[in-house]
């Protein structure tokens, strides 16, 4: 189950929607091992493209080193699909790297209504979780 | 020679759980042997059976992305540190 703040979780869709039709992409820190996204970090999408994203090598090594220092770690790793659902697509699951994150998928296909949810991806399995709002 | 390695958790089940291990190569190549060496397996996870650095991580020497410093030929000292990530990226 993803817990995620109102507040995150409704800057995590405007993100996408920003971003749109490119995929948005970020991540949200957390006190390591406490499972509480509490920090958000939008990302540049390196790639800039409408099919995939990739964090810029040199932000993320930034990003990881601040991390490190603050005793954090990546709690949700989320971005957008901007034509299909808000699952993860089988290059999403080859490169998941962190086992202990939750995968957050937004999709913006439909201007009206947007889709947010939830996955963990391990050993190249996907199982989707609840997300509760608070 | 020694270099000091900063592992990403997803590869820590090679190094026993050690967030940072220790090995020697003149060249990240090299150094990827004598890692492997050391904890066996872990190169298959770093660089294709075509000889390249794998798309799904990021290697950075002194804070230098490798690829833009010659990849798995950048060459290395003593007391240069390098650091393991997974790439995030997908689609």
């Amino acid at each position: 189950m993803l817990k995620i703040d109102r507040a995150i979780h409704d800057e995590i869709v405007a993100h996408a929607r920003r971003d749109h039709p490119d995929e948005a992409c970020g991540l949200v820190a957390g006190p390591a091992g406490s499972d509480r996204p509490e920090r958000l970090v939008p990302m540049l999408n390196a790639a800039r493209s409408p099919t995939f994203y990739q964090f810029d090598s040199a932000e993320q090594l930034r990003l990881w080193r601040e991390m490190d220092d603050r005793d954090e770690e990546p709690v949700v790793i989320y971005h957008s699909h901007t034509a299909t659902e808000a699952y993860p697509s089988r290059t999403d699951i080859s490169y998941a790297g962190e086992p202990g994150a939750h995968y957050v998928l937004v999709s913006t296909r439909d201007p009206g209504r947007h889709e947010f949810r939830s996955f963990r991806i391990v050993d190249g399995i996907v199982t989707e979780e609840d997300v509760e709002i608070c | 020679m020694a270099i000091e390695i900063r592992i990403p958790t997803i590869l820590r089940s090679y190094t026993g759980g050690a967030k940072s291990v220790q090995a020697s190569g003149e060249t990240l190549s090299a150094l990827i042997d004598n890692l492997d060496a050391q904890h066996s397996g872990i190169k298959a996870r770093l660089v294709t059976d075509a000889g390249a650095l794998h798309r799904f991580v990021n290697v950075y020497v002194n804070d230098e992305d490798v690829r833009f410093t010659g990849s798995l030929d950048t060459a290395l000292k003593d007391g240069d540190s390098v650091t393991i990530l997974p790439a995030v990226a997908g689609g």
